[in-house]
């Protein structure tokens, strides 16, 4: 017993370190703005480029090209082919990753600092002047056509696929990123063209630096890599508008277990009340064992490996979302707990105790994200497409202690919806049947 | 074009100014607990691992899948602690842990601020022998693993087939059977099983400690003296794992999945592990992978891929760092309309070009830079490098072999890579495995 007063009197003595990030706000001469993190004690930077957009610009005559444009970008550039691009990188041990997702392409970057010119140069050719050779445009196809037909055989895909499409009729949201495959097998070099032209541009870029690099410096690197990119592109579209009810969709899958995707509308980033809902969630399904589903479902009985919900800020339609896998025939059993979960903290909010504990852990975890060049380029992208203030880093801990009972209460009444909750299960679930 | 010809004959120097690796130090206390520390003090942040010598391979027969299993039970109730209050208290620290098992470890972990570390330490040592493992937490905690091996096995086709492929591979030694276990032996295994597998590795002296990040090795020491220091060691070391018998076949293995989406010919190759201060041969393997493998200009993926475009994806990799065997693994996901025999024939036509062209003197010195300046990037991540040496330690090597593995690296020619070449392609007994849907009327039409 002793041992045990002792680790309580631990828990609550001290409140961990604050982060000692410094970040700078660099504008290169070009007009870029970006923001640092320099730190010189290991000898390369690292780079994280966000364009926002991405396959909401895609035509709908042309599904998936904004995906399978960014693809593209390594498989050639000014005169040099896919191989040879790749051997250049090698040559320099730099790393370049082109990822594209429903509101965004991120490109990274990691480069070394004796030679980070030739790096840069190299990481122009593949942002300004891609090739889309016809080779390589066949060969990305069939890879993506590949990557298509697997996510038919995906459970999570497929619950995925199923809900977007129902919440967001007549909005790019309820395609998939990659297309379809009639769209991916119809798309063309101009298709390619055109999307890079309209989703790689100066007006909706966000960009992180981490690591040995001065602001002048990085400045001019910035003005290297982006300087020739166009000025804007084909506008963003309006409001999604989420069109699901409450319900349950059932999809027959052949397989042992089923997975289920479960959510309603959100909160905005910006709206009053985030903060209170960041909290409910983290007590609701929050990444950790603590949190009352995981409690519930996992710990309790034993229903799934792992569940957990998240807020998906979306830039255009906010949803609260969740995700776990049941056995078949344990499967309805968790959804009968995930809807009394739901409708108990819709009503009843969360205890003191939970609060706190709440708050404990996402204050002092907070300090302990900023490690890592690429880690911290990341978050500082990230800061910026969410229209974050520079010191949101030294503000954002309090916001989270002024959460009271009271606000979560009010917000859980106002987000949290058992009867709007709508659950896509995919599988061959026991004792579940579509529409319940 | 030209800039680029350049860019990569001069690209290949040597990396300017040395590299520093990065501070690692170790100690062992005199129970037997080996301890290394590794220091980053850019932010206040330290990782605090414990790394059991005892994994899936080390499991009594019939009892596959205990050493995940309890390991899933280390998070239950001990004689000062409630069943989840070790991660309760770690959150409420703003922490964050885990724990992972493979056949050779099995291994616990929290990120924490650096001045926590001592009340880690302390819960770890807790655990170390206090577990009371009730056989309600036993019970629950079955279900979540057959979760765990739904979730990740059974709904995956290549899983399944790997599962396959490794019983295959092996004949006596117990990397055959899954880390996760089979199904129908978790399912039977109970408390007394669990408890004895328990009491006999979880102990000081059958354990490594390694603590990254804003931390001194004087510190680390103090603390491990005051919370691991009390342990007595269990002087209970693991016991010789069966050895395969020389293998004289080759061997194939099918598995029919509705669920493929892209099937696949696969083949793996038993090798030599790194071994303790005779890591010369696992370099030039590892290289071999990253000759035939790495990124576009690999061997495999320019030919399949790039030049014939008669394959999706064509690569191989090389795991060493186990204890007792590696495994050389080369496989093909055909392009459509390919199939997976015709695919096999690619893979022994082009291994076969291989053989016969050798490599390309500029590609292994590309290859050569980016393992020095591997060195460089390592550095930002040192939980990441923690891990390495938690991965390698328990695979019998020792921090010395750990270090000299990039001088290793860097010394071993495109000689030495051919040489293992052909140790591998023309001189071992294989595994094919083919990953497919079952043959179907509808197939055919």
């Amino acid at each position: 017993m002793m041992f045990r007063a002792t680790l309580i009197a631990l828990t609550l003595s001290t409140t961990p370190a604050l982060a000692q990030v410094q970040i700078q706000e660099v504008t290169s001469p070009g007009g870029l703005t970006a923001w640092l993190v320099e730190d010189h004690s290991i000898p390369f930077v690292a780079l994280d480029i966000e364009f926002s957009g991405a396959a909401n610009l895609d035509p709908e005559d042309a599904r998936g090209a904004t995906y399978m444009m960014t693809a593209m970008l390594e498989e050639g550039a000014g005169g040099l082919t896919a191989r040879d691009f790749a051997a250049a990188t090698e040559s320099l041990a730099t790393y370049f990753e082109f990822d594209s997702y429903r509101d965004s392409i991120i490109v990274t970057a990691q480069m070394l600092t004796q030679n980070r010119d030739e790096a840069a140069d190299l990481l122009r050719l593949a942002l300004i002047e891609p090739s889309f050779g016809e080779a390589a445009i066949e060969r990305v196809r069939a890879q993506i056509l590949s990557g298509i037909d697997s996510d038919q055989n995906d459970p999570g895909e497929i619950a995925s696929e199923a809900f977007y499409s129902m919440a967001f009729q007549g909005h790019p949201y309820a395609h998939q990123t990659e297309g379809t495959v009639e769209s991916v097998l119809a798309l063309t070099r101009d298709d390619l063209v055109d999307a890079h032209q309209n989703a790689l541009t100066r007006d909706r870029v966000f960009i992180g630096a981490a690591g040995d690099i001065t602001p002048d410096e990085l400045g001019i690197l910035l003005d290297t890599l982006l300087d020739d990119l166009p000025e804007n592109g084909t506008p963003s579209p309006g409001p999604a508008n989420y069109q699901l009810e409450g319900g349950l969709t059932v999809i027959n899958y052949p397989t042992p277990q089923s997975t289920a995707l479960f959510g309603h509308e959100g909160i905005e980033r910006h709206d009053p009340d985030f903060f209170p809902a960041f909290v409910l969630n983290q007590i609701l399904g929050g990444s950790n064992f603590r949190s009352r589903l995981m409690q519930e479902v996992r710990v309790e009985r034993g229903l799934t490996y792992g569940i957990g919900t998240f807020l998906s800020l979306l830039d255009h339609e906010p949803l609260m979302l969740g995700q776990f896998s049941s056995s078949n025939e344990l499967v309805a059993e968790a959804i009968d707990v995930l809807r009394a979960e739901w409708a108990d903290i819709a009503e009843n909010g969360v205890s003191a105790e939970e609060l706190a504990a709440a708050q404990l852990y996402l204050t002092g975890s907070y300090p302990l994200r900023f490690t890592g060049n690429d880690t911290l380029a990341a978050i500082m992208a990230r800061m910026q497409s969410d229209n974050m203030p520079i010191d949101y880093v030294n503000t954002r801990n309090d916001q989270v202690m002024a959460v009271t009972q009271q606000d979560i209460a009010r917000t859980a009444a106002r987000l949290m919806d058992p009867d709007a909750l709508h659950v896509v299960v995919v599988g061959e679930p026991v004792g579940l049947e579509d529409g319940g | 074009m030209l800039r680029f010809a350049f860019v990569a004959l001069s690209g290949l120097i040597a990396l300017t100014g040395p590299t520093r690796a990065a501070d690692v130090s170790e100690f062992t206390l005199d129970n037997g607990l080996q301890a290394i520390v590794i220091e980053d003090h850019r932010a206040p942040v330290v990782v605090h691992m414990l790394w059991y010598r005892v994994g899936a391979a080390d499991e009594p027969p019939g009892e596959s899948g205990i050493a995940h299993y309890l390991e899933h039970l280390l998070f239950k109730a001990t004689e000062t602690l409630e069943n989840g209050e070790f991660s309760e208290i770690v959150e409420a620290n703003g922490g964050s842990d885990n724990a992972f098992t493979s056949w050779d470890y099995t291994g616990y972990f929290q990120r924490v601020a650096s001045d926590r570390l001592g009340l880690m330490m302390q819960m770890e040592a807790d655990r170390m022998r206090n577990l009371l493992l009730t056989e309600d937490d036993i019970e629950t905690e079955r279900s979540v693993v057959l979760e765990e091996r739904a979730e990740r096995t059974e709904t995956s086709p290549g899983a399944l087939l790997g599962e396959q492929m490794s019983a295959t591979l092996y004949q006596a030694h117990p990397y055959r059977i899954p880390i996760i276990g089979w199904r129908h032996e978790i399912e039977q295994l109970g408390r007394d099983e669990i408890f004895d597998f328990y009491h006999r590795f979880y102990a000081p002296d059958n354990a490594i400690l390694i603590v990254a990040g804003d931390v001194t090795p004087d510190e680390v020491q103090a603390l491990a003296e005051i919370h691991y220091g009390p342990i007595a060691a269990s002087n209970a070391p693991r016991k010789a794992r069966p050895t395969e018998p020389p293998q004289i076949a080759n061997r194939r293995v099918t598995y029919e999945d509705p669920r493929v989406s892209d099937p696949y010919v696969i083949r793996s190759y038993l090798t030599q592990p790194r071994e303790p201060g005779d890591q010369e041969t696992a370099a030039a393997l590892t290289l071999l992978s990253n000759v035939l493998s790495h990124g576009a200009t690999g061997f495999l993926p320019s030919a399949l891929q790039f030049d014939e475009q008669r394959a999706l994806y064509a690569a191989g990799f090389y795991s060493g760092t186990r204890l007792d065997y590696g495994e050389f693994t080369i496989y093909n996901v055909p392009a459509p309309g390919i199939s997976l025999e015709e695919a096999e024939a690619d893979l022994d036509r082009v291994i076969a070009d291989f053989l016969e062209m050798g490599i390309d003197p500029e590609q292994f010195a590309r290859l050569q830079f980016q393992w020095e300046a591997s060195r460089i990037y390592e550095e930002d991540d040192v939980g990441e490098l923690a891990r390495t040496y938690g991965n390698a330690l328990s695979a019998g090597l020792s921090v010395q072999d750990i270090q000299e593995w990039p001088e290793i690296i860097a010394a071993t020619t495109p000689e030495d890579v051919m040489e293992a070449a052909r140790m591998v392609f023309e001189g071992t007994y294989h595994v094919t495995g083919y990953l497919t849907q079952p043959a179907t009327e509808e197939a055919t039409e």
